[in-house]
């Protein structure tokens, strides 16, 4: 059976080296699949790992090529660069192609700091343990008969097969980037070029961008267009801090803006490009900065999946006892409907983060039992009011107002 | 001539968008489809499973399909083709001139009948307006284009229009609201799909409000109203009364 990517382009042969996820194919069966990708079947989409296993089941089962995975930043941008960094790890791992675009940090920069992937089981398996020993602190006293009974599912089971694990403490070693065709664009060097594009009044950093953008598809085929040069792989193409001062833009700095179609046209057209292309892109956007909201909104709109990470440093919820397993708070707001009448959304509305001495993970929030009698008066609010905000879901579906009383 | 508007808050309306396209090629109407938001691969696939092949309405000329983001990408990175009697429909993303003039041009010369024609009432279909507004365009220029398209389409072709936006209570986007409120005076039907107010539910999707704007006849009644919840499948829609969902009987 053929797959056909979002906007037509279908996976063709792939025959990669051995450090690269292979898919087995049946023998005598003609399907044959991309490296690091696997098909929605439902929706004959193809779909890569962001990276993060947590994060994919969250999304609808992963990434599909040619769409755009927005990230609206957490408030010092620490997470965020986080999650960008496991996406291009991720095609490290795949053998897929990458452009990382950067207005502030170099690209080679960004790229000497991915994480270093846990390929080997005996890792998984020692990492496994640590995180048991932490855990087996609290044995049970009371309850002893439950110690034995297997553990609640915080994290659902995540194929190994698509998408890798990595170990953040350790940093890839820089033999596994030299296999991997990288395209860098590094702001303050392209700003020498001069933009041919004829665009009305797009923010000239995002002329170029997109130009650049536009020619790496092309020339490396992944767009289809010259037959000679038939793509076999898929481009990872990652930007990191859109919309922020350093590209030229000045919604997040400004009440009033000067430009406020600048960014959502540089969406489009990237839509546009996405979707004739092999290719999948991460945006992170310092959405807690801009202050006109009709732009996110905007955004949201022409983004494919967007997740907003909401960290506790520095809010009062940093020390609230309901969240002390975690660092933040993840809001899928947008899963794409696409090729179906239906999406693919998950039943599990509150997620919450956090990042152990190796593993960042993306899990079921579970707020602690309410065991103390003289509960007071403020804690039992703030549980209601955090609930309220937990229970605002994904946008694709419906999104409640009203808090029910049970 | 009937003028549509498909509304939808808190959730996802673009099944509608689905349904009306199959709906009316099925029916033997002429249809030109300006579809910004996604690719043709995208409405094709799910027009297929609803029982229509778009590809082959194209060829026999009952579906014009404007593809927003193709178009949008031949006008800034295509090579200079000098063709002054065919403006690229989106031509206002380059030029300094704010109108949709060329957008409106283009509809109409897709919904003139032709000679040979023998479809039935010619219908616009917009998916959707409020990347209009995202793209550029001033609301005025939205509300101008969606004018002239009335006159024609609805008045002078006795065609029917359905187009859809976006809106949301507690939204913060004046332009849209602008648009939308605007567009819902002139309409004379307006299905608006809504989320829960109780949250997320697997079993109903949201509901949908359909308002018969009987007052524009001036005949001094009201506006009628109907409320059905609806639950979305890979084939079809299901509605039912509030409160008579599967989940419930």
């Amino acid at each position: 059976a053929k797959m056909a990517a979002v906007g037509g382009y279908g996976t063709t042969s792939s025959q990669r080296g051995a450090t690269s996820f292979q898919r087995r194919t049946s023998v005598g069966s003609r399907r044959v699949t991309v490296a690091g990708t696997r098909p929605s079947v439902r929706h004959g989409l193809l779909l890569i790992s962001s990276g993060l296993p947590s994060l994919d089941w969250v999304i609808g089962g992963g990434v599909a090529v040619g769409t755009l995975l927005l990230i609206e930043e957490d408030r010092y941008g620490l997470y965020s660069s986080l999650l960008f960094k496991y996406f291009l790890a991720e095609g490290v791992v795949c053998g897929h192609n990458l452009f990382v675009a950067s207005a502030k940090v170099h690209p080679d920069y960004i790229l000497k700091e991915l994480p270093a992937p846990l390929l080997d089981d005996t890792h998984k398996t020692e990492l496994e343990e640590a995180v048991k020993s932490e855990e087996s602190q609290d044995s049970m006293k009371i309850a002893w008969r439950y110690q034995n009974l297997p553990k609640m599912e915080a994290s659902p089971t995540t194929s190994t097969k698509f998408g890798h694990y990595y170990d953040v403490s350790k940093t890839m070693s820089p033999e596994l980037l030299q296999a991997i065709k990288c395209h860098s664009f590094y702001l303050p060097e392209e700003l020498s070029s001069q933009p041919t594009i004829k665009t009305r009044t797009m923010n000239s950093a995002y002329t170029r961008l997109l130009q650049s953008i536009q020619r790496v598809i092309c020339q490396e085929g992944f767009d289809g267009s010259d037959p000679q040069k038939k793509q076999k792989n898929i481009l990872r193409i990652g930007i990191q801090s859109l919309g922020s001062l350093l590209w030229g833009d000045d919604i997040c700095s400004s009440d009033t803006p000067e430009d406020i179609h600048s960014l959502t046209k540089f969406l489009y057209v990237l839509r546009g490009l996405l979707r004739k292309s092999l290719s999948a892109c991460i945006i992170t956007v310092p959405a807690h900065l801009i202050q006109n909201k009709a732009i996110m909104e905007r955004v949201t709109n022409l983004s494919d999946t967007v997740v907003g990470l909401e960290s506790f440093i520095g809010s009062e919820r940093e020390t609230n006892p309901l969240y002390k397993d975690y660092h933040g708070l993840v809001h899928v707001h947008q899963i794409p409907r696409l090729n179906s009448l239906m999406c693919d959304v998950s039943d599990t509305k509150d997620l919450a983060f956090r990042l152990k001495r190796k593993l960042f993970s993306i899990e079921r929030l579970h707020l602690p039992p309410d065991l103390s009698d003289t509960v007071s008066r403020t804690s039992k609010q703030d549980l209601a009011e955090s609930a309220k905000l937990l229970s605002s879901g994904c946008g694709a579906m419906a999104i409640g107002k009203k808090h029910l009383d049970f | 001539g009937k003028f549509m508007l498909l509304r939808d808050t808190r959730t996802d309306g673009s099944f509608l968008v689905h349904h009306f396209l199959s709906f009316y090629l099925r029916a033997g109407c002429k249809v030109c489809f300006v579809a910004l938001l996604q690719s043709f691969n995208h409405y094709n696939i799910v027009a297929q499973k609803l029982g229509v092949n778009l590809t082959a309405a194209k060829d026999r000329g009952q579906l014009i399909f404007l593809e927003g983001l193709k178009s949008c990408l031949d006008l800034l990175f295509g090579e200079e083709k000098e063709q002054p009697g065919q403006p690229s429909p989106l031509q206002f993303l380059r030029e300094s001139t704010c109108n949709l003039r060329a957008l409106f041009d283009f509809v109409q010369t897709s919904l003139n009948p032709d000679s040979s024609d023998s479809w039935k009432v010619p219908v616009l279909l917009v998916d959707d307006l409020s990347v209009l507004l995202s793209l550029g365009a001033s609301p005025v220029a939205v509300l101008d284009f969606m004018h002239y398209c009335r006159v024609t389409v609805c008045s002078q072709m006795k065609g029917n229009i359905v187009v859809l936006v976006h809106s949301n209570e507690d939204s913060e986007d004046e332009e849209n609201e602008l648009v939308v409120n605007s567009l819902c005076h002139h309409s004379d039907l307006i299905l608006w799909v809504e989320g829960l107010a109780t949250g997320f539910c697997k079993d109903v999707h949201g509901q949908i409000k359909i308002i018969h704007r009987v007052s524009l006849e001036l005949t001094g009644e009201q506006d009628r109203v109907q409320l059905y919840q609806y639950k979305i499948q890979d084939k079809n829609v299901t509605f039912f009364a509030p409160g008579l969902s599967a989940a419930v009987l």
